[in-house]
């Protein structure tokens, strides 16, 4: 069992939470992630590590209440505990000989991105970061960002808060302008790093993306987190548990693993009533 | 007394029952029906059985025990060797071991010497109320990766001789692949629960919740003052076939589906975790697993499922009682056959429909044997324009898996060969001092008592080892 520490509610959809889980704290490094289940009948749910206390003995979470697994977490409160909490997961975030770096985050990506921000911000390394929201309400760790960044920007979709439009936008103009980073990292719904490799690829710089399938054990058993990178030509499978989370974003198939992640898309969304039910009847 | 020429028969659910449910599907011996199979067994001296079981159970007298009723005896017999006594009954393939070298099998059929186990397993876990016993300490340390089948062997042999022993399991339950893998209608989840409670009576200590490689690495659990470690840590990346059409929705590895199934409780009415039920479903491949996932998709509801397999029904790598069962359950065999791509669904009209991306069908083509291959089978061979198309909904691919990487790729020194299999002694003994491993993580896929043996021959070489200190 894994107790809840701190709980913070950061916008009406997304939660932050530590949890006490030392042997995670202890290991844990950027770009890493955990697995959770809720409850005895729980099912298995990947997130990202959002930050880590070692001496505390504490991992941060943030997830987006998306389903029924997180609505039933979000549900927890702080001293209440989780059943399981195993990790960390995943290859860190790649940040050996990298000065200037621009991070793209987009939505509840960007708890994700945060703590490779903080990571390359503490190396000493030039942080440009991108943040995008659908709109103002929405928006989180915008403090956070800007304690770690030598330039920040913020979007929204709907222009109810900073700078209207999307995220490929200043990206861009940042590019047309001349200017150069070693390295892109874009972390957030799939569609948006489809667009912002498709904005970094005229100008040759490297772009990588971190992503978040469909997964059960984590540990590289049962494949159901496949993803295809096009590699010389060659369709070549990759498992983002072991072999990522992050991959080189002008290799990634962005649109089939579009397509593969919502494969239970209904069935999600039928539990997820479901479960909003159960809470609303108890 | 004259010889009944023929094992008793394993009582079973009718198979038009059983096709829709997820209980047991071998029923289990009654006692006179074990007593009067016990009778078969002629005790002769040379006891080649014996030698064909890989964790030398000794057969002939746990039959003796048998045939006096006086079962718990027997009982303590097999559990001498075996630490898994009701779990081997049901799965093991005697038919190629014990069961393959009897003597009476040479005129007759073979005693049923797996069927008498598990008589014998499950006889003692009703009516046996004592805890198993916990030896004293030696105030040794040991540390085994994986709770599956070569991981509880060895912590159970090492614990009874009062080494003290902890498991580490990266999943949230423990027993490896026989709770994820090998479904409930062949091995209920409740019977091993039962072994592992039995472990922890001998004061095995089980952690789950923990990835060696990942939370720890083998160096830390020596630093934690571990003298020895265990690796088994099973069965890794699931490989696919590397035709168009596999990153579908609704194709699978045969790890994911029977993991969504087993471990997460898809099989249940009312599961947090989704598969996808119903409609025709193509297995493909020919072992163990193929089997597993051909009636676990039929008990979840599928109107029809195939098994696509390259060879003939003689070279079919899974266990004959298996295929027997699948075969009266209606699972439609589809021999000399191989996938060439797996087809999707595409509505030209409509680049939104919720359709798109999903399986629609399976097109493959006919072999026939050839020339033996390097493993002595026949290969099989494409027959021009052979091709055929099967509409199915969801594809599964049982073709093996390799080794996990997560341990070898954090731990320096430890060797492992092309396959990614961890390269051991005839002892056990890995390329690091103190590091022994076996399992599907030396061999590649197998079998689970294979495992168990592997569990064992390491128990005991970490046993000399620091016996030794």
């Amino acid at each position: 069992m894994y107790r809840i520490v701190r709980k913070k509610v950061l916008n009406p959809t997304v939660t932050q939470m530590e949890i006490e889980a030392p042997l995670v704290a202890r290991k844990a490094r950027p770009g890493q992630f955990i697995i959770l289940r809720v409850d005895d009948e729980g099912e298995r749910i990947p997130l990202t590590v959002a930050g880590t206390d070692a001496e505390e003995g504490t991992v941060k979470i943030i997830f987006q209440i998306v389903g029924s697994t997180t609505e039933r977490l979000n549900h927890k409160d702080e001293g209440e505990t989780i059943r399981d909490f195993v990790g960390p997961l995943g290859m860190p975030t790649r940040t050996e000989s990298i000065k200037k770096v621009c991070i793209v985050g987009g939505g509840v990506g960007c708890a994700i991105a945060m703590p490779v921000a903080q990571e390359f911000h503490r190396l000493g390394a030039e942080v440009t970061s991108i943040i995008g929201f659908r709109n103002r309400d929405l928006l989180i760790l915008e403090d956070e960002f800007r304690a770690c960044s030598d330039r920040l920007v913020v979007m929204t979709d709907d222009g109810s808060y900073a700078r209207q439009g999307n995220v490929t936008a200043p990206l861009k103009e940042m590019l047309e302008a001349g200017e150069t980073f070693d390295e892109i990292i874009t972390i957030g719904p799939l569609v948006m790093m489809k667009f912002v490799t498709l904005t970094a690829k005229p100008f040759g710089v490297p772009v990588t993306a971190s992503m978040n399938p469909i997964m059960i054990d984590g540990t590289g058993m049962c494949g159901g987190c496949r993803l295809t990178l096009n590699q010389d030509g060659r369709r070549v499978t990759k498992f983002a548990c072991v072999d990522g989370p992050d991959f080189n974003a002008y290799e990634i198939d962005f649109d089939e693993a579009m397509s593969r992640c919502r494969m239970y898309f209904n069935q999600e969304r039928r539990a997820h009533e479901q479960t909003c039910n159960l809470f609303k009847n108890a | 007394m004259a010889i009944i020429p023929s094992k008793h028969e394993m009582p079973t659910q009718a198979p038009e029952v059983r096709a829709h449910n997820f209980r047991e599907v071998a029923l289990g011996y009654s006692e006179a029906t074990a007593l009067s199979e016990a009778q078969r067994c002629l005790n002769c001296k040379n006891r080649p059985c014996v030698e064909g079981c890989p964790v030398n159970i000794q057969i002939p007298d746990f039959i003796s025990k048998v045939k006096e009723g006086d079962y718990e005896s027997a009982y303590r017999i097999i559990s001498k060797t075996s630490s898994l006594p009701a779990v081997c009954g049901r799965v093991c393939p005697q038919e190629t071991q014990c069961e393959a070298k009897c003597t009476l099998g040479i005129k007759f059929e073979p005693v049923g010497i797996g069927r008498l186990e598990r008589f014998v397993a499950d006889w003692h876990n009703a009516q046996s109320l004592s805890a198993a016993e916990k030896p004293a300490g030696n105030g040794h340390r040991v540390a085994v990766v994986g709770s599956g089948p070569s991981g509880l062997t060895c912590a159970g042999d090492l614990a009874k001789k009062g080494y003290a022993v902890t498991v580490y399991e990266a999943l949230h339950a423990a027993g490896g692949v026989l709770v994820y893998g090998i479904p409930e209608f062949r091995l209920p989840k409740a019977i091993v629960a039962r072994e592992v409670e039995t472990l922890k009576q001998l004061g095995v200590d089980v952690q789950t919740d923990v990835v060696i490689g990942k939370t720890l690495t083998v160096d830390e659990l020596f630093e934690m003052g571990y003298e020895a470690v265990f690796i088994g840590t099973g069965a890794g990346l699931p490989r696919f076939m590397d035709i168009p059409g596999e990153s579908l929705k609704g194709v699978y590895s045969a790890n994911e589906y029977l993991t969504r199934s087993n471990l997460m409780k898809a099989y249940l009415d009312d599961p947090q975790t989704p598969i996808m039920k119903g409609g025709y479903v193509a297995v493909v491949g020919g072992g163990n697993v193929a089997m597993d996932a051909a009636r676990t998709a039929l008990r979840l509801g599928a109107e029809h499922v195939y098994i696509i397999y390259r060879r003939s029904m003689e070279e079919l790598p899974a266990r004959r009682e298996e295929v027997e069962h699948a075969e009266e359950e209606g699972i439609d065999f589809r021999l000399l056959c191989n996938p060439v791509e797996i087809l999707g669904f595409e509505n030209p009209d409509d680049p939104r429909d919720p359709r798109n991306g999903f399986v629609d069908g399976i097109r493959c083509v006919k072999m026939e044997l050839g020339e033996p291959d390097a493993s002595g089978r026949r290969r099989p061979v494409v027959i021009p324009g052979s091709e055929f198309e099967l509409h199915v909904d969801t594809v599964i691919m049982a073709l093996g898996t390799s080794p996990n990487p997560l341990i070898k790729n954090t731990t320096q020194g430890l060797e492992v060969n092309r396959h990614g299999g961890i390269i051991v002694s005839e002892d056990g003994l890995t390329s690091r001092e103190g590091v022994y491993a076996g399992g599907d993580a030396v061999t590649g896929a197998a079998t689970v008592i294979s495992a168990m043996g592997a569990g064992k021959v390491a128990a005991r070489s970490i046993d000399e080892y620091l016996s030794g200190k």
